[in-house]
């Protein structure tokens, strides 16, 4: 195999998604141009070809049901065909990253000796530092590329039966192609402003895809929200790529990291907490967390691949691509690790008071990320890692099954749920597998990625390379969590698999809910994902058993099966009731998530827009009232003019010649 | 090859005069679509001849006497800076001829003049980037202003005789402040020559006399730009505006007075420009954010994108501002950026207005994904384009700029422009609330149901859609096929339009196409401009 054949993988891995997206979204109703069937509600939108004649409502399903089947083939294959090569690719490389899946190694990250794929596809000169198209595949990236390309290969076969009648199916297919095509050249990319470009076109598809059932006002708030949120975080995220490419004279990854000992720690400070904020928004980690609860608007699968798997997982995967420039502003990992401990235990609690069970999970994504910052905090990049592909498969898991369930119960809430264990015996062994992973207990792969984090965590208490204070703040609160995480992922399974049977009479469904099948297990095109998703789930973690800290392990399960315990207790007292009454008093502060909504609603949303009115008002008296009273004032001076013009042939003489007179003075004088 | 640009001013000017010809009254598309599309194949032309390898020197260059006792040359030429917009102009140009003639409905009234004042104007446009000598320039930038006049004054909205009047008064004020500076050049080095003036650099203009020809040209392109806190006339002209006079107006004509920047005023004045530029990025940055902000409240589409321009030329103005070859390079990228996409919000806005009989958010109402899933998915597709998304070519112009105001040129006070930089970053940020929250109020969401009883037949294409106007769209609708059809809702007949119909779509593939060229391969705008951004600062860095 030629080393030329492998250079090319990684475009054409980003390359096939990205084409699917457009094939998906311009091919899935051509040439026949087949329309969408409007809604129920209102008529049918005119021109609409298909739509004449008396079997109008007949004839557009058909319509749908071959453009979705074509779209799904565009979805799929392209998918397919991207993970064969990410995994040839990885494989090519034998999987470097595993080798060295130390928990904790005091010299930071060994230096890779690997070969390298990939090759740069032109510069573009842009009058200073240049921005040079390469795209390379480390180990680090190769392994990334695997869990993007098979979580979203998952998804896309789970959606076809999730979304099955769907009439907007091809373009939501489509926007999951782009997204895993923007999400791997994140993670292939070379250069800094190339990363920035797949980063950005994530919280596209993010915002598209959280607004897919965009009839709903609250879907399409939630998904301005998510989109404004992390750009909010991206500015400082492209200042940060400024100062680092500017100083270094280049925004080639490689560049950069061998120039950052050069740097004065100053510049590498600045730049490391302006690429923090956009880490922060992006895998939503305090103080811009806010966003992701509320993206669970989305469709599940959404939520699986781009809200539990990947994208928020970038920001992570930004800090360990660039790690040797973390290691080398410890102000920087001081922050993030006090981030990191407030937003896990934070988070843990919140999850702990939902009642929506993809708002569980949404807290449980902000609080186990948390988990990964800290373990880059703490100096471990290869721990965060580690967590990260464990996460992502275990995580996916969890949302596509409670997607099976949502489908099944039709409704998110959990008092809706019960028993559900006997109606969906796959869901439930499933669930269980990923719930255990979560709660890190052996022998599930979570059991063993999250003893790395704290691994990490307790020896970073003695290094050093943290201040005390946050490496022991660190410390105690992913002990903490642990706990709560029992205690709330217990919860969630108790309430939804356990207990009786609730009979509730189902609603019309809202076009923010799935279809209800009546079948009794969801159809195979949704339960293969899930198995498979299964496998790395309860099974990836033997990859790190060589590292198993035993001591560690030993406390952190203790913890987490208390958690667990108090919850049952809870739980048993009253199976009806919801086990989230034992945090008393401060269960309305955790479900409303510390009310920081609600703050940052005061402090910047109502402002901005008092602002916009204000400008407005300004515009029209002050700014352009200038430019009228200037007009009236030329009004009024006219007026004093025009007694000059009154009509009279003789006074008009006499000014003219009295002009000549003054120019032909003039003209003697000054000539 | 000498004979191109000079061709490109002639065929649409002998088009307009051809129709002086009364005769030509019914042939009004086939004339409108033949001239302007010629131009478009002489401005590819041009492209297809220009020497990328010599981007930076003036190629296809005309110089003949012309008035020659006043010194004053036809002089024309291109390099890399005036090749994208001189493209940008005719492609415009023709889109809008495209939108205008191929569309089955009856043309406007006086229907003749309108396709007159439009080449007119295309005149002006394409000269304007063409001229290389100062009074040349001025004259070309001038004959722009009497077509854009007409065109908003007879076939603008209801309010339109204000607007152009103010647009006039306004852009001929700003005209006698810049022909004043350029007369001041002119009397201090003796010389109308652009080219040698920009050879020059600069010497033998005393740094005061810089400064003083700098304020007032740069007070008379920045009228044009617009810059805050000269940008009154523009909300008005733009919402007034019919859809094609929008269209030049943002895309074109606000190109002029960037492009006057780039040509004049910078490389012909750099100690003039280096004294002023602080100033010149602080109006920028205050643009961004006013105009960003002014767009949060506005409850008019037309409206909301005309003050969308103000922000985003303050990007323009800010790049140049940095007075480095990454900020001007990110300036002339978001000029021509800006160009195709708002350019496109307006086509689009204009079919919105068609459809609903208003340009009103709140009437509109919502659910244009589910009545029009073709136009709300284009208007969805422009916005994301403008609120500058990486990939596609609204981003590289902004992400410069800024860059360029991360480190701006030797001699600029480097904290003061990170302070511009920041404030410009939030305002993309608010760039993004606005655009999406139009966006959530008027494509998402159930469609408007209309409101039964209401006395008046109510449309639900908007409570001013005259019966009239609606008949008219029906007449069209079935001259055409498959148009309009009544549906009965609420026991009222609603007349719903098409979704996009072919001839629009005709107009606004190329702009959709082109945005994302641009976006996923910058390499071919930025190729073009660096070598002439390099000449241009020459002598300033």
């Amino acid at each position: 195999m030629s080393r030329t054949f492998v250079d090319a993988f990684p475009l054409l891995v980003i390359l096939l998604p990205f084409l699917a997206a457009f094939a998906g979204l311009l091919l899935s109703r051509w040439p026949r141009h087949l329309r969408p069937s409007s809604d129920t509600a209102g008529p049918r939108a005119a021109g609409d070809t298909v739509a004449e004649g008396a079997d109008g409502t007949t004839a557009p399903r058909g319509a749908d049901a071959r453009a979705n089947r074509r779209a799904a083939w565009f979805a799929v294959l392209p998918s397919a065909v991207s993970a064969v090569l990410a995994c040839w690719l990885a494989a090519s490389q034998g999987f470097a990253f595993f080798q060295r899946l130390s928990p904790y190694s005091a010299e930071g990250p060994a230096a890779s000796a690997t070969a390298r794929a990939g090759s740069t596809y032109g510069v573009i000169e842009t009058g200073g530092v240049p921005i040079s198209l390469t795209l390379q595949a480390d180990e680090l990236s190769s392994v990334l590329a695997i869990l993007v390309t098979l979580v979203a290969l998952a998804v896309q076969i789970y959606s076809i039966g999730y979304l099955k009648d769907d009439p907007r199916y091809p373009s939501y297919s489509a926007f999951i192609s782009l997204f895993t095509s923007a999400m791997l050249l994140v993670v292939y990319a070379g250069d800094l402003l190339v990363l920035y470009v797949g980063w950005e076109i994530m919280g596209l598809c993010s915002y598209l895809l959280i607004g897919h059932w965009w009839e709903d006002r609250a879907n399409s708030r939630a998904a301005v929200k998510a989109f404004l949120v992390t750009r909010l975080g991206d500015v400082g995220f492209l200042f940060g790529i400024f100062v680092l490419g500017l100083s270094a004279g280049s925004f080639r990854i490689d560049d950069v990291i061998a120039k950052v000992p050069e740097l004065p720690t100053a510049t590498v400070v600045a730049a490391t907490m302006l690429l923090l904020a956009g880490v922060a928004g992006k895998s939503a980690q305090v103080p811009l967390h806010t966003w992701l609860p509320d993206a669970m608007a989305g469709p599940t699968p959404i939520s699986a691949l781009i809200h539990a798997a990947t994208m928020v997982a970038a920001g992570i995967f930004l800090v360990a691509r660039l790690f040797p420039v973390f290691l080398a502003a410890p102000p920087t990992l001081d922050v993030l690790a006090v981030l990191a401990a407030l937003g896990m235990l934070g988070a843990a609690l919140a999850a702990l008071a939902q009642d929506d069970l993809k708002r569980v999970l949404a807290y449980s994504t902000v609080s186990q990320l948390a988990y990964m910052a800290a373990a880059l905090a703490a100096g471990s990049d290869t721990a965060a890692i580690f967590h990260l592909l464990t996460h992502g498969a275990f995580k996916a898991l969890l949302f596509l099954c409670a997607g099976v369930v949502i489908h099944h119960v039709g409704s998110n809430l959990m008092n809706q749920m019960g028993g559900l264990r006997r109606e969906l015996p796959v869901t439930f062994v499933t669930m269980t597998i990923g719930f255990a992973a979560l709660m890190g207990l052996p022998p599930a792969s979570g059991f063993f990625s999250k003893d790395g984090v704290l691994l990490a965590t307790e020896q970073a208490l003695g290094a050093g390379r943290l201040t005390d204070a946050a490496a022991l703040l660190l410390y105690a609160c992913a002990l903490a969590t642990v706990a709560v995480t029992g205690a709330y992922a217990a919860r969630a399974w108790l309430r939804t698999f356990f207990g009786q049977v609730r009979v509730v009479a189902l609603p019309e469904p809202e076009p923010g809910t799935a279809h209800i099948v009546d079948t009794r297990e969801a159809p195979a095109s949704m339960l293969g994902p899930v198995v498979l998703l299964a496998v790395p789930a309860l099974g990836l973690g033997v990859l790190g058993l060589d590292h198993v800290s035993w001591g560690t392990a030993a406390i952190s399960v203790a913890l987490a099966l208390l958690g667990a315990g108090i919850v049952y207790a809870v739980w048993r007292g009253d199976p009806l009731a919801d086990p989230a009454r034992l945090l008393g008093p401060l269960r309305v502060p955790c479900e409303r998530a510390f009310y920081v909504d609600t703050v940052y609603g005061a402090l910047f949303v109502r402002p901005v827009l008092a602002l916009a009115r204000a400008v407005v008002r300004t515009d029209d008296t002050v700014v352009d009232g200038a430019v009228r009273g200037s007009g009236r004032t030329a009004q009024g001076a006219s007026g004093l003019l025009r007694l000059a013009q009154n009509g009279n042939v003789q006074l008009y003489v006499s000014g003219l010649l009295a002009g000549v007179l003054l120019i032909a003075v003039g003209a003697v004088v000054f000539g | 090859m000498t004979w191109l640009p000079v061709a490109l001013l002639a065929v649409p000017l002998l088009g307009a005069a051809l129709l002086l010809v009364p005769a030509t009254a019914g042939r009004l598309r086939l004339i409108g679509l033949l001239v302007s599309g010629l131009t478009l194949a002489l401005a590819v032309l041009l492209a297809v001849f220009f020497e990328y390898g010599q981007a930076a020197r003036l190629q296809f260059a005309v110089d003949v006497p012309w008035i020659p006792s006043l010194g004053l040359r036809f002089h024309l030429g291109i390099d890399g800076i005036s090749l994208p917009l001189v493209v940008l102009t005719a492609l415009l140009t023709f889109l809008c001829f495209v939108y205008l003639c191929w569309s089955p409905g009856h043309l406007p009234d006086r229907a003749r003049a309108l396709v007159f004042t439009l080449l007119v104007l295309e005149v002006g446009m394409l000269g304007t980037f063409l001229a290389l000598d100062l009074l040349l320039f001025f004259v070309f930038f001038e004959v722009v202003l009497i077509p854009m006049y007409f065109v908003i004054a007879i076939w603008g909205g209801q309010g339109r005789r204000a607007a152009a009047v103010k647009f006039i008064l306004y852009t001929l004020l700003g005209s006698v402040v810049l022909l004043l500076g350029l007369l001041l050049i002119w009397a201090q080095t003796g010389t109308l020559d652009i080219v040698a003036l920009t050879q020059a650099h600069g010497s033998g203009l005393s740094r005061s006399v810089q400064i003083v020809a700098f304020v007032a040209v740069g007070l008379g392109l920045a009228v044009k730009t617009p810059m805050w806190p000269l940008h009154t006339w523009l909300p008005d002209a733009h919402t007034e505006a019919p859809t094609v006079g929008s269209v030049l107006l943002a895309g074109v004509l606000l190109k002029m007075g960037t492009y006057g920047f780039a040509r004049i005023a910078i490389p012909v004045l750099p100690e003039g420009a280096a004294a002023v530029a602080p100033w010149l990025g602080a109006f920028a940055v205050v643009g961004i954010v006013y105009g960003s902000l002014a767009c949060l409240a506005q409850t008019d589409l037309k409206r909301m994108i005309a003050y969308s321009s103000i922000g985003h030329m303050g990007f323009v103005l800010l790049g140049f501002a940095t007075l480095t070859p990454v900020g001007v390079n990110g300036a002339l990228f978001a000029n021509v950026a800006h160009g195709l996409i708002t350019g496109l919000l307006f086509f689009l806005a204009g079919g919105v207005k068609e459809r609903y009989g208003t340009a009103d958010m709140p009437t509109i109402g919502g659910g244009m994904l589910t009545r029009y899933p073709h136009l709300g998915s284009l208007l969805t597709f422009a916005c994301i384009a403008s609120l500058g998304l990486p990939g596609l070519a609204g981003f590289w112009g902004e992400m410069l700029a800024l860059l360029g105001a991360f480190q701006p040129a030797p001699g600029l006070s480097r904290p003061l422009f990170l302070a511009f930089m920041v404030i410009g970053g939030l305002g993309a940020v608010l760039t993004a609330a606005y655009f999406l929250t139009m966006l959530s109020r008027v494509t998402h969401g159930r469609r408007t149901a209309p409101r039964p009883g209401a006395g008046v037949p109510v449309l639900d294409e908007g409570g001013q859609a005259s019966p009239a106007a609606a008949l008219d769209e029906g007449g069209r609708a079935t001259s055409e096929g498959t148009g309009v059809t009544a549906v009965r809702e609420g026991g009222q007949a609603v007349p719903t339009a098409a979704d996009v119909r072919r001839y629009e779509l005709v107009a606004w593939v190329p702009l959709v196409v082109l945005t994302l060229v641009f976006g996923l391969w910058p390499k071919a705008l930025l190729s073009l401009t660096t070598p002439a951004v390099q000449i241009l600062l020459g002598g300033a860095s």
